[in-house]
C-alpha cells in the first residue's frame, strides 16, 4: 500500500514537472471547448429551423436541446480521448525501462501489483483532472436549459467518459510496458485503440459474431451512457476490460526479468 | 557470519553463458571487490543478486534469504547502485531520495533523518533542491550512491561506484565505502585494480563469467609480484641493446623500440616471477658507457594480471577449495 502511494506520487508529480500534462490538458480543453461551441450553435439552428416548421404546419417542437447537445457533446470527447490518450499512456513504462530506473523499481521491496496500480491510477487521475473544465460548460448548459434537464444525464456521461477513458488508459498502459520506445508505444497504442474502436463496425449486421463483436467494441457501450442509461453490461464491460489490461501490465512487468537480455 | 552467499550461480542468456557457475560468499561488515573487464560478468551477478533478474542455475542468499524464492526479504535488505544512476531527471534531489525513501519501506517518521543521512555521506547537502537533470556526471553518480544508502540497508551492492567522478571525487567516494564497512556488508565491482587494494577485504576476480581467483588484495598483489616490467629509455643502437638486456640473468623477454630521433630507444624488460634486477639493468647500461635517461619498474595492468591469471598461471587460475 506504501509503495503503491509512492509511486502514485511520483507518477503525479512527474506529469506536472513535466510539459506533457500542460500541453495534453491544454490541447484537450481548447478543442473540446471548440467543438462545444460548433454542437451548441448547430442544435440552436436546428432548434430554429424546426419551430419554424412547427410554426408553419402547426405543430409544436419537440427537440430535447440540452439532452441533444451534451449527447453530441460526450461524442465528440471519445473521438478526442482517442487521439490523447495515447500521449499520456506511451511514456509510462517505456521511459522507465530507457532511462533504467525500471531497475530501482524492480530492486525494492515493492510488488508488480503497486507499480501497475500505482501508474495506471495517477494516469487515470491525470485524465479526470483534463475532463475538469468540460463540467464548467455543462453547468453553463444547466443554466440557460428550461426546464432543467435530469442531472442522470450528466452522471451517467461522466460515468461513461471515465470508464472508456479507464479501458483505454489501462490498454495504453499495458502497451507502454512492452518496449523502451515511446513512439512505438504510442503508434501501437493509437492502432490498438482503433481496432477496439471499430469492432462495432458490423453495428447493423445480425448473427453470432457480429453481435459478440459489437459487445466487444469499446465504444458501443459509451453511446449508451451518453443517452443517460447505466447499463450493467456495458459497466461489466468497461470494468472487465480495465482489469484485463491490468492484470496484463503486472505479467508483462513481472516478465521483464526474464525478457531482459 | 555469512551474509552473502552465492553457489554455483549460472546465467545464460540464450546461447551466451554470461556468469558459469559462480561461488563465493561475503562476511559480515566486509568489503567484496569484483574485479574483472567489461563484459565479464559481474553487472549480471548483481543483477541477479538483486533480484531483478533470475539466475538460470544455482543459487544465492542474502542474509539467509533466497534472492528468487524470497526475493522481497532480500530487496528489503540491500542497497543497489546500477551502472547507470537509476535517477529520475525532473526530481530534485531531495524529492528523489524521499521517494526512494519510500519505496524501501522506510518510516515516514524516519524518513527525513534518513534523507539527511545519505546526502551527508555522499556530500551532496548544497545540492538537495536542485534538479537532478542539471546536475554534473559526478553529481548524479553521487545521488545514485545516497540513493543506494538511504534506507540504511544491511548490504550495500555498488557497480562500479566510481566511474565518472573526478579524482577528488573518488578518492572521497572511498572513503565512504570504507566507512560504511563494519555496519553493512558491501559487494562493489570495478574494473580498476588500485581501487579493489584501497577499499577491500576481499577480491573475487571474475573473467568471461568464471572465478579466475578469490583472495585478499594483499595476498593477489605478492601473487602477481613475479609480472614486473623494468622500462628503460636509453640512447643505444637498437640490436647491442636487446642482446645486452637480455643477457641479463632474470631477464625474461625484451623489448626494444625506438622512442626520437637523436637515437633514443625505449627497451621493456619482463622479469621473472620474485627477481628485481633494477640495479643490474642499470649497472649494465652504464658500463656500455650508454646515455641512460630513465628506469622505472613498471607495475602489471589488470589486462597482465588477466593474462597472468587465466593463462601463464593455469595452477592460479582455479578458485580456492576454501572459497
Amino acid at each position: 500500500m506504501r509503495g503503491f502511494l509512492a509511486i502514485y506520487r511520483k507518477e503525479m508529480g512527474h506529469y506536472f514537472v513535466s510539459p506533457i500534462a500542460y500541453v495534453v490538458v491544454g490541447v484537450f480543453v481548447a478543442l473540446s471547448a471548440f467543438f462545444f461551441d460548433v454542437i451548441l450553435s448547430d442544435v440552436i439552428q436546428q432548434s430554429f429551423a424546426m419551430q419554424m416548421q412547427g410554426m408553419r404546419f402547426g405543430m409544436p417542437s419537440q427537440i430535447d436541446m440540452p439532452g441533444e447537445t451534451l449527447r453530441a457533446f460526450f461524442g465528440i470527447l471519445s473521438t478526442l480521448i482517442l487521439f490523447i490518450t495515447p500521449m499520456l499512456t506511451m511514456g509510462v513504462y517505456a521511459e522507465e525501462r530507457k532511462r533504467g530506473t525500471m531497475e530501482l523499481l524492480m530492486t525494492s521491496p515493492i510488488t508488480e501489483m503497486e507499480i501497475v496500480l500505482g501508474k495506471f491510477l495517477a494516469s487515470l487521475t491525470l485524465f479526470a483532472i483534463m475532463l475538469l473544465p468540460t463540467a464548467g460548460y455543462v453547468v453553463f448548459l444547466y443554466a440557460h436549459s428550461d426546464p432543467v434537464p435530469p442531472w442522470r444525464l450528466v452522471f451517467a456521461a461522466y460515468a461513461g467518459v471515465l470508464l472508456l477513458g479507464g479501458s483505454l488508459l489501462a490498454l495504453g498502459t499495458f502497451i507502454s510496458s512492452l518496449t523502451e520506445n515511446q513512439l512505438i508505444a504510442a503508434v501501437l497504442t493509437f492502432a490498438a485503440f482503433l481496432i477496439v474502436w471499430v469492432l462495432d463496425i458490423g453495428r447493423n449486421a445480425s448473427g453470432t459474431v457480429a453481435s459478440v463483436l459489437q459487445y466487444l467494441s469499446v465504444i458501443r457501450h459509451y453511446d449508451d451512457f451518453t443517452r443517460g442509461i447505466v447499463d450493467t453490461s456495458g459497466l461489466i464491460y468497461y470494468v472487465s476490460f480495465i482489469f484485463l489490461f491490468v492484470f496484463l501490465t503486472v505479467r508483462s512487468v513481472d516478465s521483464m526479468r526474464w525478457r531482459r537480455a | 557470519m555469512i551474509e552473502v552467499e552465492v553457489k554455483n550461480l549460472t546465467k545464460a542468456f540464450g546461447p551466451i553463458t554470461a556468469v558459469d557457475a559462480i561461488s563465493f560468499s561475503v562476511n559480515k561488515g566486509e568489503i567484496l571487490g569484483f574485479l574483472g573487464p567489461n563484459g565479464a560478468g559481474k553487472t549480471t551477478t548483481m543483477r541477479i543478486l538483486t533480484g531483478y533478474m533470475p539466475a538460470t542455475s544455482g543459487t544465492a542468499a542474502i542474509a539467509g534469504y533466497d534472492v528468487f524464492n524470497d526475493s522481497l526479504e532480500v530487496r528489503r535488505r540491500i542497497g543497489y547502485l546500477p551502472e547507470a544512476p537509476p535517477v529520475y531527471a525532473d526530481m530534485s534531489v531531495e524529492s528523489y531520495l524521499e521517494f526512494v525513501a519510500r519505496i524501501k519501506n522506510v518510516p515516514a517518521e524516519r524518513q527525513r533523518e534518513r534523507v539527511a543521512d545519505a546526502l551527508e555521506k555522499t556530500n551532496i547537502g548544497d545540492k538537495r533542491g536542485e534538479l537532478i537533470k542539471r546536475l554534473s556526471r559526478g553529481y548524479k553518480q553521487r545521488v545514485g550512491l545516497a540513493q543506494a544508502l538511504v534506507h540504511d540497508p544491511e548490504v550495500i551492492i555498488l557497480d562500479e561506484p566510481t566511474v565518472g567522478l573526478d579524482p577528488k571525487q573518488i578518492i572521497e567516494v572511498r572513503h565512504l565505502i570504507k566507512g560504511l564497512a563494519g555496519s553493512h556488508t558491501i559487494i562493489l565491482s570495478t574494473h580498476i585494480l588500485p581501487e579493489v587494494s584501497m577499499t577491500c577485504d576481499r577480491v573475487v576476480i571474475i573473467n568471461k563469467g568464471k572465478v579466475a581467483a578469490v583472495d585478499t588484495p594483499q595476498n593477489l598483489t605478492t601473487r602477481l609480484k613475479g609480472g614486473q616490467r623494468i622500462r628503460v629509455e636509453v640512447r643505444a643502437p637498437e640490436k647491442p641493446l636487446e642482446n645486452l638486456l637480455a643477457q641479463i640473468p632474470g631477464a625474461h623477454r625484451v623489448t626494444v623500440e625506438r622512442a626520437g630521433a637523436d637515437g633514443r630507444v625505449t627497451a621493456t624488460i619482463e622479469t621473472e616471477s620474485g627477481r628485481d634486477i633494477r640495479s643490474q639493468v642499470a649497472a649494465a647500461i652504464v658500463e656500455k658507457g650508454y646515455p641512460l635517461f630513465e628506469l622505472r619498474g613498471v607495475s602489471l595492468s589488470l589486462e597482465d594480471i588477466f593474462l597472468e591469471l587465466t593463462t601463464d598461471d593455469a595452477a592460479h587460475a582455479q578458485p580456492s577449495p576454501s572459497n
